[in-house]
């Protein structure tokens, strides 16, 4: 996996924060394209192109979430779009209140804004749940959550379009 | 005697320059630290009347004389298109030329000029000064631009570079130059905000200093918000006096407009300094005088520095930090000594700004502190910085397809996946915006990539990776790869904006006859300079006794080629 490589790092769910940043501080220093701006025009391509796969890798391995969608993406997961049946009923409601919302009923309102607090809430503790599962390397767990996380932060995204703060 | 100066020797040095909106400075990188070389060349341009271009101070002087053949604060143009600048145009004496949608063409006298050639006339007169105080020639550089600037306007500034004859090694951003230049021998860690109230524009950075490393963590600002817009509020005010005082509007006189214009600055900045200052102007024999407190300047200036306010709690946001762990704030640009400007950046981050660096200086310290790191002069520094908006394609139904977001550390890169809609389809045409909004006409559209010659086949089956990378100066470029044939895909740029490579490479040859004329005017400069030196030397030699004791043929012969 390209964005473990850029470490040298093992591919694995979890990893030690600190650890990566302090590989990622030292492998600027060594590729940044500032130490070759007076190298051959080779060295030069050579250090943009270490340095961009760098800065994309350790954005997506520090973030927990982008570094599971990532593994999973490497090991062949799909993760897919579907809503969470669980969660149906009350996507429902929630997409009828937003209706409301947008026509101009007001009364809406504190139903979306308690709505949303409890998506923010849920997503939180899939967070939670997330870390343990890659700690335990359940893949099938982690890309439940996931397919779950990424649901849900798409529906707080909705509401907060709708509610100004 | 010889008056050409030697270019053989020396190593020639990077310079760092602040390309400013009102003022531009050069600075070198020496063993005591960065220094600024000459002085403060005003970013003005202007055509006299026998056809020579002239930059700095004395075109400056030019604005009251000759406005039509003189412009300012062109920074504010680069990289814009017409319908961009309508407000500016109604205040600025600029003249347009007719059918310059992409690229806009200002008409100095009967010489026309896209932005990044004035630039490059600013550029160039920076250079020489820069030559004439070092002794050896300059070739290369960094320039400062605003952080908030995108892809066209970064593209604009490299092409005025250029074209001035400067190879531009590195855009750094300003407020992180100022960053470099405030942290540099200090050995400073922790959270720093730098506040960069500018001429024409305004950004807010955060930075984290960590062991020589200067990471950006978030920037915002706007490139339409500086000094520029208090002159015009004020400038307004006055217009308005005038026309019921003295009975008719003087704002289409635009040499009337100029006097006004530096007697609004000049109260402006006197404000910065005392509690009250007086507007005043002699025009056709006729005085306009207004007193105005503090008070009145404050209350007008508010709504400008609450436009300042939003983009600085975003990137508070962005940077993923809480204002209580921002350590120190750093103000940079002339219009950080607005009193009121101070007080209310104390407001929102909770504690007294660092006023103590000339915030007309500290860009271009910076950008010889960056010079110096290219050089390999200053080992120990880095910098990280990142692409201030989110980079994105036109998907179906006009709507963008983010591909790297604004904030990523850079050089940053993105790849795509694209194919064929209809059966032998030979093109594909890639629509690239930049912009934080979901809607392709919310954002700003940077270039087509048009991916040419694709192999005729069935839709849907041609596999296409494009490669979308911004290099550490902000500047995309786009690669393709046919996967199916492994080959290396054409791809044909047209930008939104701007000029093509082609056009760059005219006005570079163009420039390069210029280069002579600039060179042997320099020359004829400096050696009048000499020549003045030595009549005066010899005029006080003449007054020693010794003089006298001179034989008479020699003190004739002196005489003589006096």
């Amino acid at each position: 996996m390209q964005f473990y490589e850029a470490f040298d790092l093992e591919p694995a769910l979890s990893l030690d924060a600190d650890d990566l940043k302090k590989r990622f501080y030292e492998r600027s220093r060594q590729w940044h394209p500032d130490k070759f701006s007076r190298a051959s025009m080779a060295e030069q391509e050579k250090a943009l192109e270490m340095t961009a796969v760098l800065n994309d890798a350790f954005r997506t391995l520090r973030d927990p979430v982008a570094r599971a969608e990532y593994f999973l993406k490497e090991k062949g997961f799909e993760l897919s779009k579907e809503a969470p049946p669980e969660l149906l009923e009350e996507v429902f409601e929630l997409n009828m209140a937003l209706e409301e919302l947008r026509e101009g009923d007001d009364s809406a309102r504190p139903q979306l804004i308690e709505a949303r607090n409890r998506f923010v809430a849920m997503r939180d503790s899939i967070d939670e749940s997330l870390t343990a599962a890659g700690d335990r390397g359940d893949l099938e767990e982690v890309r439940a959550l996931l397919n779950r996380r990424r649901y849900i932060r798409n529906l707080i995204r909705e509401v907060e379009n709708v509610l100004p703060n | 005697m010889s008056f050409q100066i030697d270019f053989g020797n020396e190593k020639s040095p990077i310079v760092g320059i602040d390309l400013g909106t009102t003022n531009s400075l050069v600075a070198v990188m020496e063993l005591t630290g960065p220094r600024i070389l000459s002085g403060i060349v005003p970013s003005v341009v202007s055509v006299t009347d026998a056809g020579g271009v002239i930059a700095g101070a004395e075109a400056r002087e030019m604005l009251l004389t000759r406005p039509d053949r003189t412009v300012y604060s062109v920074k504010r143009l680069m990289g814009r298109g017409v319908d961009d600048i309508q407000e500016e145009l109604k205040l600025f004496p600029f003249h347009i030329v007719e059918g310059s949608e992409s690229t806009i063409r200002l008409k100095l006298g009967d010489k026309m000029f896209t932005p990044p050639e004035v630039s490059a006339h600013i550029l160039r007169k920076l250079k020489l000064d820069a030559e004439a105080e070092l002794g050896v020639q300059i070739t290369q550089a960094v320039i400062t631009v605003p952080a908030y600037f995108n892809d066209a306007q970064r593209q604009a500034t490299k092409d005025a570079g250029r074209i001035a004859g400067l190879e531009v090694l590195r855009l750094v951003n300003e407020p992180t130059a100022a960053a470099l230049a405030y942290g540099l021998d200090k050995r400073k860690e922790g959270i720093v905000a730098v506040y960069d109230f500018g001429g024409g524009t305004f950004d807010i950075s955060i930075l984290r200093l960590h062991d020589g490393i200067f990471e950006v963590l978030a920037t915002n600002g706007d490139t339409h918000l500086g000094g520029d817009d208090i002159d015009n509020l004020m400038l307004r005010i006055a217009l308005e006096d005038i026309a019921s005082e003295w009975g008719f509007d003087i704002s289409t006189k635009s040499d009337a407009v100029q006097l006004l214009r530096r007697a609004v600055i000049s109260a402006k900045e006197q404000l910065s300094f005392v509690p009250g200052a007086k507007i005043e102007m002699e025009y056709g024999g006729k005085t306009y005088l207004r007193e105005i407190t503090r008070e009145l300047f404050d209350k007008l200036v508010a709504p400008v520095i609450d436009r300042t306010l939003g983009p600085c709690r975003d990137c508070i946001k962005d940077a993923g930090v809480s204002v209580g762990e921002i350590n120190e704030v750093v103000m940079v640009g002339g219009s950080t000594r607005i009193p009121m400007v101070r007080g209310a950046v104390e407001v929102l981050f909770r504690k007294r700004p660092h006023t103590e660096l000339n915030p007309d200086e500290v860009v271009a310290l910076g950008a010889a502190v960056q010079a110096g790191i290219l050089s390999g002069d200053v080992e120990d520094k880095l910098l990280l910085d990142v692409t201030p908006l989110s980079l994105g394609i036109e998907t179906m139904g006009g709507l963008v397809s983010k591909l790297i977001h604004r904030n990523s550390t850079i050089p940053a890169s993105a790849t795509e996946q694209f194919t064929t809609a209809v059966d032998g389809q030979r093109n594909v045409l890639i629509h690239v915006v930049q912009g934080e909004r979901e809607l392709v006409k919310d954002c700003r559209s940077l270039a087509r990539f048009d991916l040419k010659d694709i192999a005729p086949m069935t839709a849907g089956f041609a596999r296409i990776e494009v490669r979308f990378l911004i290099d550490a100066n902000g500047i995309l470029s786009v690669t393709a790869r046919d996967q199916r044939s492994g080959k290396e895909q054409s791809v044909e740029i047209k930008p939104s904006y701007g000029l093509t490579d082609e056009q760059v490479e005219a006005m570079i040859l163009e420039s390069f006859d210029k280069a002579e004329e600039d060179f042997s005017e320099r020359q004829l400069r400096e050696a009048r300079v000499e020549a003045d030196s030595i009549l005066a030397a010899t005029d006080k030699a003449k007054q020693n006794d010794a003089y006298f004791e001179l034989p008479e043929e020699e003190r004739a012969s002196i005489e003589g080629h006096q």
